[in-house]
């Protein structure tokens, strides 16, 4: 899954992509400039930056949830709109987003209930999904009766359930405590390994990208920039123990250099991250 | 992540073989959660009765609990002051009313969350409807539809109930989750779609606390519609006649009537919600 691979065809394809943001008459926010990226199938390309440098953005131009102001994105060699109205994207914001009135089962059937399929089909595919994540004992619980990060994983099931060519997440596990955090991190890259699905996802935790992703694109805030693309060649399957092997914290370190470099300053979570992870360093863990 | 969710013990999520137990243990609960409130009524009541006997009030000021009790069962249903079919005559008033009020409310309320420009127009002039005090108008209604008809009644309690069901659904259609419209929006579903899917069930809750508010509004509507004159078998004409005979045991026994059955009217809305939509109340933490 490594980017030296030979060449692969390319899933997504950004093509000098800008978009301000006016606001009032004259103040114009450059919240992306020049953005130009390739996204392999299969990859697992990471977006980080500080706060404000417009990955989010990026994300929901990528998804046809917003236009860019110029630029293109082509999706499987269709626009982003079409792309959306075929249904290539699956989606998994922040926050989980499941609706309370439908039971765990009903809420990863949404998009399928959407789509047309029939009953049975929609059952099955919404059992194997709640499998996949583990949640096959919750099929009738409501969404309340459920933990953070097991909503998360439900989102994750109903993302998906109608097999989307591409999985966009936003800062799926922002809201999760590490701990929790670095487990739902185990959960998607074996589920990324098990559906082959591309991801482009949205992070502001360095370890987070770098344990994930075959690529991390590295970008600077006003405007949103990418400063650099770092391949991440750590090798696969990987487990808790690759978050303290010596090529997992040289790494680290370099998307925390380039995001240095980048002038912009890293939000306090990134900072702190940073921070333990110099410590367990200089303690010996380093494998 | 392993760790089973608190199962709260609310309709719809009984596991079979505990719900005996689980619904027990929700009496007990729910027992002990009314019996302060009891003990006060009842302790007010007790020393109503008491202090003024020993102190030999004067009854037209205030009946004794003991007399009011008497009234009601000398005036139960015959007499010049038939209680009971007196309230029924007034509780089909309400009822009337309060149908015709949540009709139009959701009605309006649908038109305003659907079309900016019924927003526009609508919510400044609903808004400016409710400021009026609307009780002015009771005359006039007894005038435009007739003294002895009930429609006028009811279109009294109709005009109370408009304002909050109109205010309360269209706060429930618009107020969604921006997260759950980015969600549809990347399902390419159709407004009619998130309509059904979103809109409707976030707006299920907002109707029933309009209906709990609504439910005693129609029936001051109608009292206050049937104090300005009409036909004399109902609760506010009751009211008044006893008044102005001076038998205020029996006014105050019509009284309670009418608390009787707006609470009545109220319990029946509580259950519709528990039944209907047992996920709202369960979320709330109640049940």
């Amino acid at each position: 899954m490594t980017s030296d691979e030979t060449p692969r065809s390319a899933v997504v394809r950004i093509a000098g992509v800008d978009k301000t943001f006016a606001r009032g008459d004259q103040a114009v926010t450059k919240a992306l400039e020049g953005i130009d990226l390739e996204i392999a199938r299969g990859e697992f390309v990471s977006l980080i930056g500080p706060s404000g440098c417009g990955k989010s953005t990026l994300l929901r131009i990528v998804g046809d949830l917003i236009a860019p102001s110029s630029g293109t994105v082509t999706v499987n060699g269709k626009t982003a709109e079409r792309a959306r109205r075929d249904r290539d994207y699956g989606m998994v914001f922040q926050s989980p987003v499941l609706f309370d009135w439908r039971t765990v089962e009903d809420n990863v059937k949404l998009p399928l209930e959407i789509l047309g399929q029939d009953a049975a089909t929609r059952t099955a595919r919404a059992r194997e999904m709640l499998e996949l994540v583990e949640l096959g004992e919750f099929l009738n619980h409501h969404p309340y009766q459920l933990s953070g990060g097991m909503q998360q994983r439900v989102a994750i099931a109903r993302a998906l359930a109608f097999q989307p060519a591409i999985l966009l997440m936003d800062e799926p596990f922002g809201a999760l405590d590490e701990m929790t955090r670095e487990r739902m991190n185990g959960e998607v890259l074996r589920i990324w390994e098990q559906t082959g699905t591309t991801i482009l996802f949205v992070t502001h935790s360095i370890p987070e990208a770098v344990f994930l992703s075959s690529r991390v694109v590295v970008m600077s805030a006003r405007p949103g920039r990418i400063t650099k693309v770092i391949d991440i060649d750590l090798p696969r399957p990987r487990n808790e123990d690759t978050r303290e092997t010596r090529r997992y914290f040289e790494l680290v370190t370099d998307v925390r250099e380039a995001l240095r470099r980048g002038g912009g300053s890293l939000d306090d979570a990134a900072t702190m991250d940073a921070a333990s992870i110099d410590r367990t360093m200089a303690e010996g863990a380093v494998g | 992540m392993s760790a089973t969710p608190a199962v709260r013990s609310s309709p719809g999520f009984g596991g079979g073989t505990g719900r005996g137990r689980r619904s027990r243990a929700s009496a007990v609960r729910s027992a002990r959660y009314y019996l302060p409130a009891v003990l006060v009524f009842v302790g007010a009541t007790v020393a109503w009765e008491v202090l003024f006997t020993v102190l030999n009030f004067q009854s037209f000021l205030l009946p004794k609990p003991s007399a009011i009790v008497a009234a009601l069962q000398a005036n139960w249903s015959g007499g010049r002051f038939p209680l009971l079919p007196s309230a029924l005559a007034t509780l089909q008033e309400a009822l009337l009313g309060l149908a015709i009020g949540t009709v139009a409310g959701v009605a309006v309320a649908f038109a305003s969350a659907r079309w900016v420009t019924a927003r526009g127009i609508l919510l400044p002039l609903s808004v400016a409807a409710n400021a009026v005090p609307i009780i002015a108008f009771a005359p006039l209604l007894n005038n435009w539809f007739g003294l002895l008809n009930p429609l006028s009644k009811a279109l009294m309690a109709a005009v109370l109930v408009f304002f909050p069901v109109m205010a309360n659904v269209t706060r429930g259609l618009v107020q969604v989750e921006p997260g759950a419209l980015e969600l549809m929006r990347s399902y390419a579903a159709s407004e009619w779609t998130i309509l059904r899917k979103v809109r409707i069930p976030n707006a299920l809750p907002y109707f029933f606390t309009a209906m709990k508010i609504a439910t005693t509004l129609s029936l001051i509507g109608a009292i206050v519609g049937e104090y300005f004159g009409g036909a004399n078998s109902v609760l506010g004409r009751l009211i008044v006649n006893s008044a102005s005979a001076l038998k205020f045991d029996v006014t105050w026994a019509a009284i309670l009537f009418g608390a009787a059955t707006g609470i009545l009217f109220y319990l029946v809305v509580v259950l519709a919600e528990r039944l209907l939509i047992p996920w709202a109340a369960a979320q709330r933490g109640e049940g």
